[in-house]
């Protein structure tokens, strides 16, 4: 266990060091009314430099990140994080850049911005696009709201969205901070979108469809283009969630399917880093007739240089401060550079590859539904091992202890007891052979002495956590005095 | 290709284990045919992508002075930040979902929740939003949840524009009534005679922010936060999280929720973002907060440990009813905010806040000895306008050629202010670089 900072905190300790004041002090109090000067403590921690740098280091040898081992968490694109991407971001003359600078003093960045816009135009097949949402959520919120004011500038309200009963959770909360309302299509019996289905769903009150390609089961869905022609017929739109564009690069593009509108998640297919939650960045791409509604302002290119367009006919306006997390974006564009057209096709090449490993390695062992070749993930299912009296989190927990990261689990809700596995392209035979081989092992194990599974994990910092006193309680601040200065 | 694990050797035997012929089969029967030429050209190796970002550097002005806010601001950042931060077991980790293997992040959240409950003087904190303008407009909408049928919302024409704008994007959606409320013209505080005509049983919530984004603190603050609660309305109040070192915080004055840019607690400018946005809010509404919230517990050998809470508001869970759809937020700036807030701990934030105050005070001065008018006499943190008497925008232009930022001409985002300049100083500043910044201003 690892105290607190405040535990750790002695009066008199300090880390920081400025310069004195060069200029004249003022007595505050003779400028600012005391009823709005701060005169109680903060209460923030005194350290110095060695406690913080202690404490931080031994609290991330209790994290596992992608740099530790394999991390095949379904639908999250757990792959490497180049270690190029990570210094570029840290050049002096990106990080010092205020936003509010003129073009002229910010040109290499527009430039920046410029080479990644058109790179992933290329990628998905699309006319133009935003960099500003700040991730994939941000993106679809974005992407509604274009929705919601291309019907507007047509004098249409229609009300509904559709989404597929596999979609992640964020397409029903963004298509509702939207003001939609949200609808389920049904999936098939080959779990991909029930187009009978949907075809009855149809009608002028649908403004749009999200959907995830491959869905959230790893399949492909093949008959996109003509779900887009059912939904343009009533004058809907075609929305594709890119959290799964890892699979296809190279292969095809959501233009090629018919979509209206992409986001992408640079986090997951464009190799930068989670970072525990975040920062990631969730750029949308739109077809040409969908370009004057975008968020402004978007990079265009002015002579030799580059130049922020802000006029746009029937923009949103704005869904963050300044341009998007422009430090994602050095990362993603290095990453681009660096694999090029061969690289990039060979990422999905790969990516699909070690699902399908995976998928074959663990027929028989785990149930597989809907046990089809693949694209870059696939869900298992525990529910063979519930007569053991072992659950699908026992599983993911075991696993723990085996040293690897557990894959999803109980996602998407359509599979009871799911395990959602992607591997992505970055892991080697030999890591998929081990997590393969302890997968195997676990469900011996499950059969011959399920407590192992129950009382798992044994090798974590911590054991399983009481997550019913956690939501009771709502300890979610440290309340005792802090000794500090 | 240096980020693929996979050799041909490999590839080959997975193949085989799959009992597919090639690639291209593989494809085929998961239902993609065909193959596409992207057109992103040949790979590059590592020291030409580097030679690349190098040569785009140098198409920036990167050594300026700067005396531009706005909302973010240039703070001196303590190195020990950068390599915290630069752990990989931090930044390679996804969502804390297996918690187990997490405590890292997850009692890195816990303490940054505290530290920003005791620097806002909230009771809870959330785990983060993406920016300042995302946190005021998130925080309209978790309004509009605890009250309901409301539908008014009153803001300041003092507010960041960039800010106006994101809430009018986010709330687009929604049947809400915005009604914005004018300043004083002489002292830049806003018009508390005007918000009261305002009031009504329809407010559901009121925002203030302070500093605005003329640099000016709002003086009656309680007073005012008092007045919409006495309508039944929620008060949000944005604010600099600089400005609490030395401030009253918003929570001791009465507000409900409170919402900075979380920039300034040591995260690099780097064009705009990656930013943070704080959120904090009174305990009673911790139920319709947005986003992930860590709460303490034991495992169940008893040992302390820390998971995500309350997850039924999320959108994982609750999809259409979640609080909110956000789901990545903006964790690895959070963490650096803490590491910051821990470096500096309440001598070095007061310090930041005080040098930041004082050398605006001293810039000021000089430029009214200059013979500069500052067209407002409300009392500012670490920002201000001055009346150039020319055009500012052309002023900025040419300050650029001697390497200054000297500040954000307001023409470009209000009328009738063409001489108008927004000037901010932090404890970076020099009295030095301050006395130049007047001179440039005199002669251009």
């Amino acid at each position: 266990m690892e105290r607190l900072l405040f535990e750790m905190s002695k009066e008199g300790k300090s880390a920081y060091s400025i310069p004195p004041l060069d200029v004249d002090d003022i007595e505050v109090e003779k400028v600012i009314p005391k009823n709005i000067l701060r005169s109680k403590k903060i209460g923030l921690p005194s350290l110095s430099e060695v406690d913080i740098s202690r404490h931080y280091t031994r609290l991330s040898r209790m994290n596992y990140g992608v740099d530790v081992g394999i991390y095949p968490l379904g639908s999250c694109t757990m792959k490497y994080n180049p270690k190029l991407g990570e210094d570029i971001s840290r050049m002096g003359g990106f990080t010092s850049l205020h936003p509010f600078l003129p073009e002229r003093a910010v040109q290499g960045a527009l430039a920046v911005m410029y080479e990644l816009g058109e790179a992933l135009k290329k990628i998905t097949g699309m006319d133009a696009i935003t960099l500003q949402p700040a991730a994939g959520a941000h993106g679809e919120l974005t992407g509604m709201l274009i929705i919601r004011a291309y019907h507007n500038s047509k004098g249409r309200r229609p009300t509904r969205v559709l989404i597929p009963d596999s979609a992640h959770g964020t397409n029903p909360a963004s298509a509702t901070i939207a003001g939609f309302k949200t609808e389920q299509t049904p999936s098939d019996e080959r779990g991909r979108i029930d187009i009978k289905a949907l075809e009855k769903q149809l009608d002028e009150d649908v403004a749009g469809m999200m959907v995830t390609n491959p869905n959230t089961l790893g399949l492909f869905e093949n008959d996109m283009p003509e779900v887009a022609r059912l939904l343009h017929n009533v004058d809907a739109l075609l929305y594709y969630d890119g959290a799964n564009l890892n699979a296809i690069m190279g292969k095809t593009n959501p233009g090629l399917m018919g979509c209206d509108i992409v986001h992408l998640n640079l986090h997951k297919t464009f190799a930068t880093p989670h970072g525990g939650g975040g920062p990631g960045s969730g750029p949308v791409c739109v077809t040409e007739r969908l370009r004057e509604f975008l968020p402004v302002p978007i990079v265009e290119r002015d002579g030799d240089g580059f130049r922020f367009d802000y006029d746009l006919k029937n923009t949103i306006g704005k869904v963050g401060s300044f341009f998007g997390n422009f430090g994602v974006f050095l990362k993603a564009l290095a990453y681009i550079l660096s694999m090029g057209d061969e690289g990039i096709k060979r990422v999905s090449e790969d990516a699909v590859l070690n699902a399908n490993y995976l998928r074959k390695r663990l027929t028989g062992v785990y149930d597989i539904p809907y046990n089809y070749v693949c694209m870059h993930e696939f869900v298992a299912s525990g529910r063979n091992l519930e007569k053991y009296g072992v659950r699908t989190v026992d599983v993911a927990k075991r696993l723990i202890d085996y040293g690897m990261h557990p894959p999803t689990v109980y996602f998407p809700l359509i599979v009871d007891e799911a395990l959602m596995i992607e591997p992505t392209e970055t892991e080697g035979l030999d890591s998929l052979e081990a997590f393969a081989d302890a997968l195997i092992k676990i469900a011996e194990e499950a059969k011959e002495n399920p407590d192992i599974l129950h009382n798992a994990p044994i090798n974590a910092p911590v054991g399983r956590l009481d997550e019913t006193k956690a939501a009771k309680e709502l300890d979610v601040v440290y309340t005792e005095d802090v000794g500090c200065d | 290709m240096r980020y693929l694990s996979l050799s041909d050797e490999d590839r080959r035997k997975i193949l085989q284990v799959i009992g597919i012929n090639d690639i291209d089969e593989l494809f085929q029967q998961a239902g993609v045919k065909g193959s596409i030429e992207i057109g992103l050209g040949e790979k590059m190796s590592e020291p030409a992508v580097w030679s690349h970002f190098e040569r785009l550097q140098s198409m920036c002005n990167d050594e300026l002075v700067c005396f531009l806010g706005g909302g973010a601001y240039d703070h001196y950042i303590p190195r020990v930040i950068d390599h915290i931060i630069g752990r990989v077991e931090f930044y390679s980790s996804y969502t804390p979902y297996q918690p187990e293997l997490s405590q890292g992040t997850l009692q890195s959240i816990y303490e940054y929740q505290t530290m920003v409950s005791k620097l806002t003087g909230m009771e809870v904190s959330n785990a983060s939003m993406y920016d300042g303008a995302t946190a005021l407009a998130e925080a309209i909408l978790m309004a509009q949840r605890i009250k309901g049928k409301r539908t008014k919302v009153l803001l300041p024409e003092t507010l960041n524009p960039l800010y106006k704008k994101v809430v009018n994007t986010y709330t687009s959606g929604m049947e809400l009534e915005k009604v914005w409320i004018p300043f004083n013209g002489e002292t830049g505080y806003i018009d508390v005679d005007s918000l009261s005509e305002h009031l009504d049983e329809n407010v559901l919530c009121c925002v203030f922010q302070s500093p605005n984004f003329f640099g000016i603190i709002e003086r009656d603050m309680e007073e005012l936060i008092e007045v919409i609660h006495q309508s039944g309305g929620l008060a949000i109040v944005s604010t600099n999280p600089i400005s609490l070192g030395l401030l009253r915080a918003p929570g001791d004055m009465g507000a409900d929720i409170v919402v900075c840019e979380g920039q300034p607690l040591g995260l690099s400018l780097s064009f705009g973002g990656p930013y943070l946005g704080v959120f904090a809010s009174r305990r009673e509404y911790i139920r319709r907060m947005p986003g992930r919230l860590i709460a303490r517990t034991v495992d169940v050998n008893g040992r302390r440990g820390f998971v995500m809470t309350l997850q039924a508001r999320e959108q994982h869970i609750r999809r259409e009813k979640a609080t909110s759809n956000i789901c990545t937020n903006q964790q690895l700036c959070a963490l650096a905010t803490a590491v910051y807030m821990a470096t500096l701990g309440d001598g070095g934030i007061r310090e930041v806040a005080r040098q930041s105050f004082a050398k605006t005070e001293y810039l000021k001065k000089e430029l009214k000895r200059a013979g500069f008018s500052l067209p407002y006499s409300g009392i500012t943190f670490n920002e201000f306008v001055v009346d150039l008497g020319k055009k500012a925008k052309k002023v900025v232009d040419v300050a650029l050629n001697s390497s200054y930022a000297v500040g954000i001409a307001l023409s470009d985002y209000m009328d009738g202010v063409e001489n108008h300049l927004l000037v901010a100083v932090t404890e970076k500043r020099t009295k030095v670089e301050m006395d130049k910044m007047v001179s440039i201003l005199k002669e251009a």
